[in-house]
């Protein structure tokens, strides 16, 4: 495995490279481009790049009003901002107007760490979850970022992007290939499912495959980069072969990963599952790893979900 | 300058608006009835005389482009698109009818003609940066026109707004505020009070100008200074009335949504 990449680097120089090849792109920032690095979108373009100050609200109807005039605006702010300060005007503005703006918000849950509990989104996609057509994704790993990000390009209408920021492992290669909407088999095991979401999850989910390994278990492992449109059949298909599932997100577990999952589950196939996340709790301040055993969000509490589904698939 | 003959032509105009939008209104029995008059000598003047527009092709790149931030006042501009003939004049009695093209609040998918969606107060001038941000990167020309509602100024992204478009030196925006003095739930000095609007918006750093916003010929002297003012967005406040032309209602703190039947629609478009 290549080393690790610093994910907000990814994000940057495949904007930048995007904005060559697509003159439509335009970058939107609230004072926080120190954030998010993306001084070289700026150097280079700096007529296409807009740093409205502390506003993220107008940030996105001004998104949005670039959009009606045919270009495909970026907007940069932290998750917490994007989903709960922007809500109306992403809804309204953009998406209810069937335009085409890219929300990313960074520093998704947990990896807001030193920022504490004010900026620490456990809710983001519970809340954009409810906007009909828009598509929601976190990307994984660097390659992943890259991929879904083209991916996004050429898809017209209203994404939001949760954008870990800090490094991430490299997880694919160069060759594989991404879709919205089409989770990624990392693993394939036969015995219960973990359906993750994100850098930290999809990475613990991993480690936790190892651990029930170690234990007999074999443990497919799914990134389920989109989390809207939910992977309908990939749900469908790993209920079908594995008959226990364990979902696995950096965030609330109300109306993210886990409820989507469980929506298909019991409208197709009811199947033993469980849900890692956070459990009605508000952020705190701390180091990552400080906060991932603080709210859960660890190997060993997939494991322990793991195999209390198992049980219940027993007598299933 | 306005000649005579222009002037008593588009004082007919607005009064065949004025007409158009009591009679959809009336023909539904409810609707904004308040804020759509109080916008209808802006809109006549800026659709018959400075936009330049194509019915034909409502899309066109480089048009000139109205963001009707209130977007509540859709049925004024409804009457003015018909009238243009960017669709039938038929269509005004489908207003807010299920199924239909003319919605309560503008909605840039369904009506041609209509720039932008709008109805969450607040974000017109917003998404009206946006496109004058596109146009000057495309080296469009155009205006971008907004019309603010005086109760819709109380939303704090209007002043997010107004300094970015002074920020961005957007000169190409000409907005105006409807300054009626009631919003919906009464006169605002007693609600929410704006008060010195004027030099809220000079502080901003826009080039300011105050006028009847029923009086075609101030509306058009302060639409022309806009258009030549080489580096900042333009505020036109505009003294207006709510309810204006409608006798029973102008002025009335109750006429921001109110029932009409059409009888007495059509005894109001009598005495115009």
């Amino acid at each position: 495995m290549s080393k690790p990449l610093e994910m907000r680097a990814v994000y940057t120089e495949t904007l930048l490279q995007l904005g060559q090849m697509d003159e439509r792109i335009v970058l939107l920032e609230a004072d926080l481009m120190r954030a998010t690095g993306s001084k070289n979108f700026k150097d280079e373009f700096p007529h296409r790049t807009f740093n409205v100050g502390v506003a993220e609200a107008n940030m996105v109807s001004i998104s949005a009003g670039l959009s009606s005039a045919g270009k495909l605006p970026f907007a940069n702010t932290f998750a917490c901002f994007a989903a709960r300060r922007t809500f109306d005007q992403f809804f309204i503005s953009a998406n209810y107007a069937r335009l085409n703006v890219k929300l990313v918000g960074s520093d998704p849950g947990v990896t807001a760490a030193l920022n504490g509990g004010t900026h620490m989104a456990f809710e983001d996609m519970g809340i954009m979850r409810t906007i009909p057509k828009l598509v929601i994704f976190e990307p994984s790993d660097p390659i992943s970022l890259k991929k879904l990000m083209h991916a996004c390009v050429e898809y017209y209408g209203c994404t939001y992007m949760r954008l870990h920021r800090s490094f991430a492992d490299v997880l694919y290669d160069e060759t594989d290939d991404f879709e919205l909407g089409k989770g990624k088999v990392l693993r394939q095991g036969k015995d219960v499912a973990l359906i993750a979401t994100g850098v930290v999850m999809v990475g613990e989910a991993l480690k936790a495959a190892e651990i029930l390994a170690e234990k007999g278990i074999s443990a497919t492992v799914v990134d389920m980069h989109t989390i809207k449109p939910i992977d309908r059949d990939l749900v469908i298909q790993l209920a079908e072969t594995c008959g226990a599932i364990v979902t696995c997100e950096n965030h609330q577990i109300v109306n993210g990963l886990g409820s989507a999952v469980a929506e298909v589950l019991v409208e197709e196939i009811p199947t033993p599952m469980a849900r890692v996340g956070v459990k009605d709790l508000f952020g705190e301040v701390g180091t990552l790893d400080y906060l991932k055993e603080r709210f859960g969000l660890t190997a060993a509490v997939i494991v322990e979900h793991a195999e209390q589904v198992l049980e219940k698939k027993k007598s299933h | 300058m306005l000649d005579e003959k222009t002037l008593t032509e588009l004082t007919e105009k607005a009064k065949e608006i004025r007409a158009l939008t009591i009679d959809a209104i009336g023909y539904l029995g409810v609707g904004h009835l308040g804020g759509s008059m109080s916008v209808v000598e802006v809109l006549t003047m800026l659709y018959y005389r400075h936009m330049d527009i194509d019915p034909a092709n409502p899309r066109k790149v480089d048009r000139d482009q109205l963001v009707l931030s209130k977007g509540h006042a859709g049925p004024t501009l409804y009457s003015v698109l018909a009238d243009k003939g960017y669709f039938p004049k038929e269509w005004l009695h489908t207003l807010n009818r299920g199924g239909t093209r003319l919605p309560s609040h503008c909605d840039r998918n369904l009506t041609p003609g209509i720039d932008m969606t709008t109805g969450s107060l607040g974000q017109g001038l917003s998404a009206a940066i946006g496109i004058a941000l596109s146009h000057r990167l495309d080296g469009i020309a155009s205006k971008i026109f907004v019309i603010i509602g005086d109760g819709e100024s109380n939303e704090g992204q209007v002043w997010e707004a107004a300094q970015a478009a002074s920020q961005f030196k957007l000169n190409h925006i000409i907005a105006f505020t409807d300054y009626n003095k009631l919003q919906l739930d009464g006169f605002m000095h007693e609600i929410m009070n704006i008060e010195d609007l004027t030099s809220k918006w000079v502080s901003n750093g826009w080039f300011v100008q105050r006028i009847n916003g029923h009086d075609l010929a101030q509306i058009d002297l302060a639409i022309e200074r806009a258009k030549n003012e080489p580096l900042r967005p333009s505020m036109i406040v505009m003294d207006t009335i709510k309810g204006k032309g409608v006798d029973f209602a102008e002025n009335q703190s109750n006429n921001h949504n109110m029932k009409l039947d059409y009888e007495t629609a059509l005894a109001a478009i009598a005495k115009l």
